[in-house]
């Protein structure tokens, strides 16, 4: 089945395989036609109210302003109201390096977040550090701190890269199951608990994640 | 400059000298420092703190103070040094020139010398916890001592100075940035308009700002350690990355630094197409700087004109350089390919729109009531604080300091062209928006003025002929300043002269304006409404990493 | 004109005599089907606001605006609706639950009771007593105490802040909006809703009052907008001072809550205006141009009213676009040195002008 969105081809995206096969593995046990409406009814939703949260660290956030200007206005696909506080927006688009000061506050700042919430690693430095991978403070990528959906290369992306990493957020949005199905909030568990069974965490972690979770509650 | 060294051996006899380098070389030891830097700014006018610069010798760790005299714009600079690495202990001049106190708390962090007397000696980018000072040379990088730390950093309320008594007695005692009974607002790091990872805590009283106490560091990026493993050419990469709004400037600036080392000659239209790169990039950087002041103060559609006119300046580097930003298009000798068949139509092109929108702009803001009465007047900063803490840029020019690195210390071809340089007396927000504004305009008339040089321009040398394929320096230290958008930028290179077959700096450090401009948000918030901090801020316009490094 | 008191009449007749049901069920109904329409009506607005403001403010910024979901990006709005009810509702932990749960319903029902006053056309109005519009203003001022709840029970600092903002802003232009609407019931002689549009059929008040209305219209659009927390009065959710205000802590179908009832507040600010200084739903009559009025009569009552009110709203979303923010102590001294002096002369000079009949129109 071919996962389509209005604002881009589909033809046009290079990873087409891959969201197919994703497909195939969550249809494989069929759905039931009214919960399988309604999941594609509120998938059409979120995939298309997707409001960032502003979280740009360095030149990244540049072009993702230049994103919501003149030019690229990303308002035309509803992406526009940037929302300050993490509790109203729906996805983070970090822009810039994180580096072992900040790496605490991405987390928080990502817990805090409301569900359904997105990850996109915007940038060199945040899939993998980029030209500061060497550096004694620099986060080696983002995904070691928070579960990834979408990572756009570039230093910085174009906005055009952006918007095709958007893009892909929609594509991977109007493929999940909002109803049952593989549970986002258990998967995203187990990558936490994944970082805290790593042996540098181990000590340092665990009265932390103990406080986020009265916190979240 | 003799006279210089001479009165400096009057008044410290035991200064050494050597006058072999680009500026004159004094040697203190740390017992007369502190004296003779009151003498310095006192009686030979050296009021001007250019850069200091922590550096580990090896045998020995130490600073260098780059000083100016702002009405004679003579440059000396003087080592100071310690040869206890278990303990460095140096004296703290931030009470002579104010900016040192954020530049010592660097040092401190980079190379663990602690100042005395110096009021606050905390770290500046590190986590309170972190375990080494990196950039000393037996710095331990593995990672098991410092680790990602993914719990929440306690705020540090500590604090101490080393006080040293009339007998040299150096005592510990222990301060605390806040007091418990007072309400302290935390403003960031994650904060719409602190743009970027900026963290202020804010001790208010009602709505009214009391103190201010930077966090800095959530961007730090340990540039300068990283160029000590990297070859010249590569090291070109971080300055851009730096201020990423002044991108070409800085690379500029690395550039010049290390083509003064060599010793080699630029052909003189690689140096004017780098010349109207910088130009481009100032304009980009202050149309940024104009889009967010206006934002911060809520009016959205003049940001958004702001960059309706930068998209403009893009696509000529698009062509170019082949990217919107980090452009990496000068490296040593010139500039990487010829400009683009277009280039020159289209930066007139782009000046011509540009110097209409910016009538748009003063319509459509500079008027406005509501702008005028919350800009005029608020965070004034004085120009005798200005200079003490070595404010420049077009911030530095709002309070009144002639500091324009392209009229005072010329570099590239910015004496043949002619421009103004714009002053502005009030020292307020809105005198620091006008000379932005105005600043604009200049660079508006330089990029003319080059185009029609370009023109005329016989030849198509874009890069020095002879540039060594790989690149060795001589062993010594230079230190090279631009004007950058938003400042005076500074590169200190020092190479240790070894052969090996790739040689690496032994130290880079730099200099960036912002670091000196986070320097006076204390001072010129307190006392002010928070909105009145959000329009100061923007109004010093920084770019964090640019601070940190 | 269409007189739509036929169709309301027309259904309580067929409740009462076709039907044949006692009056109190004939009442409770016909509250029910009220209430059901001014809900959707609500929503409907709400949400169409939204969107106005959106594609308005993109026109401003040379912008397209959203355009993909749906023809003209008329989905849009559906797309946010739907994932703001499924958006988590976060509970803060260490907060009273129950204020900070019962604020954003507290806004939200005060500017529905406001909401449900207006006159939508001839004849179309829920209720009309003869106190409306002070009741108008003594229901949109509830709305203050569910900002200052929410700002509160959130645990935050800059909730706090961004709450106590409102509280002084709200309470200090109450003053003036209260003044501008005095000077035009001064004008009409009458506090009822359908008093002042009837008052209003041969001229609008604007034009009536002259001078006077006209520095009352130009006070009541200022202070509105102070009232509703749009800029350049965006104060208390001043977003780059501080964050999001107020509502920093709400997620969403809360955050929803206060973001509907913004809008709301915009649109019923507006209608306000409409019904105090243009008419409500009278047609635009010249005195003397008799085709001109006759023509003029054939847009139906209701069209009017909104048209007027989008009018109203159109203007002060151009300026919110337009101005940068005030600063707090500017905030109030515009209000208690300016508005409220200039709002009292005013209100003299109109007591003068109809003891003298100075005014245009009979």
């Amino acid at each position: 089945m071919e996962v389509k969105i209005k604002s881009m081809k589909h033809e046009d995206f290079k990873n087409n395989e891959y969201i197919d096969n994703l497909v195939e593995q969550l249809r494989a046990g069929g759905t039931n036609v009214v919960v399988g409406k309604l999941d594609q009814l509120i998938n059409w939703g979120i995939s298309n109210s997707l409001w960032p949260f502003c979280f740009g660290t360095s030149c990244c956030a540049i072009e993702f302003m230049c994103l919501g200007a003149a030019r690229y206005d990303m308002a035309r696909f509803g992406f526009e109201v940037a929302r300050n506080s993490p509790r109203q927006a729906d996805y983070i688009m970090c822009q810039g390096t994180i580096t072992y000061r900040m790496a605490p506050v991405l987390k928080r700042l990502y817990e805090q977040m409301a569900e359904p919430k997105y990850v996109i690693a915007c940038g060199g430095c945040t899939v993998s550090g980029g030209p500061f991978k060497n550096s004694y403070c620099v986060v080696k990528g983002i995904d070691e701190i928070i579960p990834v959906d979408v990572y756009v290369p570039g230093c910085p992306p174009r906005p055009e890269a952006m918007f095709y990493g958007l893009m892909q957020l929609q594509r991977k949005i109007k493929v999940q199951k909002f109803f049952g199905g593989v549970n986002r909030k258990e998967k995203r568990k187990e990558f936490f608990e994944g970082l805290t069974a790593a042996p540098v965490e181990a000590e340092t972690e665990t009265p932390q994640a103990v406080e986020n979770e009265k916190t979240e509650q | 400059m003799a006279t210089i060294q001479e009165q400096i051996s009057n008044l410290c006899p035991a200064a050494q000298f050597d006058a072999d380098g680009e500026f004159l070389l004094v040697t203190v030891p740390d017992a007369e420092w502190h004296a003779l830097a009151v003498a310095l700014k006192q009686e030979l006018g050296f009021d001007y703190l250019m850069a200091l610069v922590g550096v580990d010798w090896k045998e020995e760790l130490g600073c260098m103070y780059y000083l100016s005299n702002s009405q004679t714009l003579d440059i000396i600079h003087v080592r100071v040094a310690t040869a206890d690495r278990e303990q460095p202990r140096l004296h703290s001049v931030s009470d002579v020139w104010a900016v040192a106190n954020y530049q010592e708390r660097e040092v401190y962090d980079f190379f663990g010398i602690e100042f005395i007397n110096h009021p606050d000696m905390r770290r500046f980018f590190l986590r309170n916890d972190w375990v080494g000072h990196p950039l000393r040379k037996d710095y331990d990088a593995s990672p098991e001592l410092n680790p990602l730390r993914l719990d929440d950093e306690q705020n540090e309320d500590d604090t101490y100075t080393l006080v040293e008594d009339e007998e040299g007695n150096v005592t510990r005692v222990d301060k605390k940035v806040f007091d418990d009974d007072e309400y302290v607002v935390n403003v960031g790091p994650q904060h719409p308009s602190t743009h970027g990872v900026m963290r202020y805590r804010a001790s208010i009283e009602g709505e009214m700002v009391k103190k201010v106490d930077v966090v800095s560091g959530y961007i730090h990026r340990g540039i300068e350690k990283m160029c000590e493993d990297l070859t010249y050419p590569q090291t070109l990469l971080y300055p851009e990355r730096l201020d990423y709004m002044s991108a070409h400037i800085n690379r500029h600036c690395l550039c010049l630094c290390i083509e003064k080392a060599l010793g080699l000659e630029v052909p003189h239209r690689a140096e004017l197409i780098r010349m109207m790169m910088d130009e481009l990039m100032r304009l980009s950087s202050h149309l940024l700087s104009y889009g967010c002041l206006t934002m911060d103060q809520g009016a959205t559609t003049a940001f958004f004109y702001g960059f309706r006119e930068r998209e403009l300046i893009y696509d000529i580097f698009d062509k170019t350089c082949g990217a919107r930003m980090s452009m990496s298009y000068m490296t040593i000798g010139g500039v990487v390919a010829d400009v683009h068949p277009d280039f020159v139509a289209d930066v007139r092109k782009a000046c011509d729109q540009i110097e209409k929108a910016l009538k748009e702009y003063h319509k459509l803001f500079t008027g406005n009531v509501i702008a005028v009465n919350r800009m005029t007047g608020v965070g004034i900063l004085k120009q005798d604080d200005a200079l003490s803490y070595a404010i420049t840029g077009p911030s530095g020019r709002a309070s009144g300091v002639h500091c324009d690195v392209r009229k005072t210390h010329p570099y590239s071809l910015y004496n043949e062209v002619e421009f103004d340089e714009i002053i502005e007396q009030g020292g307020d927000s809105m005198a620091r928006y006008m000379v932005r504004m105005r600043e604009m305009e200049e660079s508006i008339k330089i990029l003319r003025q080059a185009c029609d040089m370009l023109e005329a321009e016989e030849g198509n040398e874009f890069v020095a002929p002879k540039v060594p394929k790989i690149i060795k320096l001589p062993k010594g230290h230079w230190y090279q300043q631009v004007e950058a958008s938003r400042g005076t930028f500074g590169v200190y290179l020092e190479s240790d002269g070894e052969g090996k077959p790739f040689q690496h700096p032994y130290r880079l450090h730099f200099q960036s304006p912002c670091f000196n401009l986070v320097g006076i948000v204390d001072l010129t918030c307190k006392d002010n409404l928070i909105a009145d901090l959000i329009t100061i801020t923007a109004s010093i316009d920084y770019v964090i990493p640019d601070i940190d490094r | 004109m269409f007189d739509f008191s036929v169709v309301t009449g027309w259904i309580d007749n067929f409740l009462t005599n076709t039907c044949g049901m006692a009056p109190w069920l004939t009442t409770t109904i016909e509250c029910v089907l009220v209430a059901v329409c001014l809900l959707l009506m609500y929503t409907v607005l709400a949400m169409f606001y939204i969107m106005y403001e959106r594609w308005v403010c993109a026109w401003f910024q040379c912008r397209r605006g959203p355009l993909r979901v749906g023809p003209w990006g008329l989905f849009q709005i559906f797309a946010d609706v739907i994932k703001m009810l499924i958006k988590e509702v976060i509970t803060l932990w260490g907060t009273d639950k129950f204020l900070h749960k019962l604020a954003p319903y507290f806004v939200i029902v005060a500017s529905m009771l406001v909401f449900a006053c207006l006159p939508w056309g001839k004849g179309l109005q829920a209720i009309d007593f003869n106190v409306g519009i002070f009741f108008m203003m003594a229901a949109s001022s509830l709305g203050v105490v569910g900002i200052l709840l929410a700002g509160w029970s959130s645990n935050s600092k800059y909730t706090l802040i961004g709450a106590m903002r409102s509280g002084a802003q709200m309470i200090s232009y109450e003053l003036s909006i209260g003044l501008a609407m005095l000077t035009i019931v001064c004008l009409a002689g009458t506090m009822s809703v359908n008093g002042l549009v009837e008052a209003q059929s041969d001229t609008w008040f604007i034009f009536k009052g002259h001078v006077p209305a006209f520095i009352a219209f130009v006070i009541y659009v200022i202070a509105a907008t102070a009232e509703t927390n749009r800029g350049p009065f965006d104060l208390p959710e001043a977003e780059h001072e501080l964050t999001a205000g107020y509502h920093t802590e709400y997620s969403g179908i809360h955050f929803g809550f206060f973001y509907l009832a913004e809008y709301l507040n915009l649109f019923i600010v507006s209608g306000i205006a409409a019904l105090l200084f243009l008419g409500g739903w009278q047609p635009l009559h010249v005195i003397g141009w008799d085709g001109f009025n006759a023509a003029m009569d054939y847009i139906p009552s209701s069209l009017w009213f909104l048209g007027k009110a989008i009018f109203v709203s159109f203007i002060i979303i151009w300026f919110k676009w337009s101005f940068p923010r005030v600063r707090i102590d500017q905030m109030l001294a515009l209000e208690w040195r300016y508005l409220m002096p200039i709002g009292l002369v005013n209100l003299v000079v109109m007591a003068v002008l109809v003891s003298y009949k100075l005014y245009f129109g009979n």
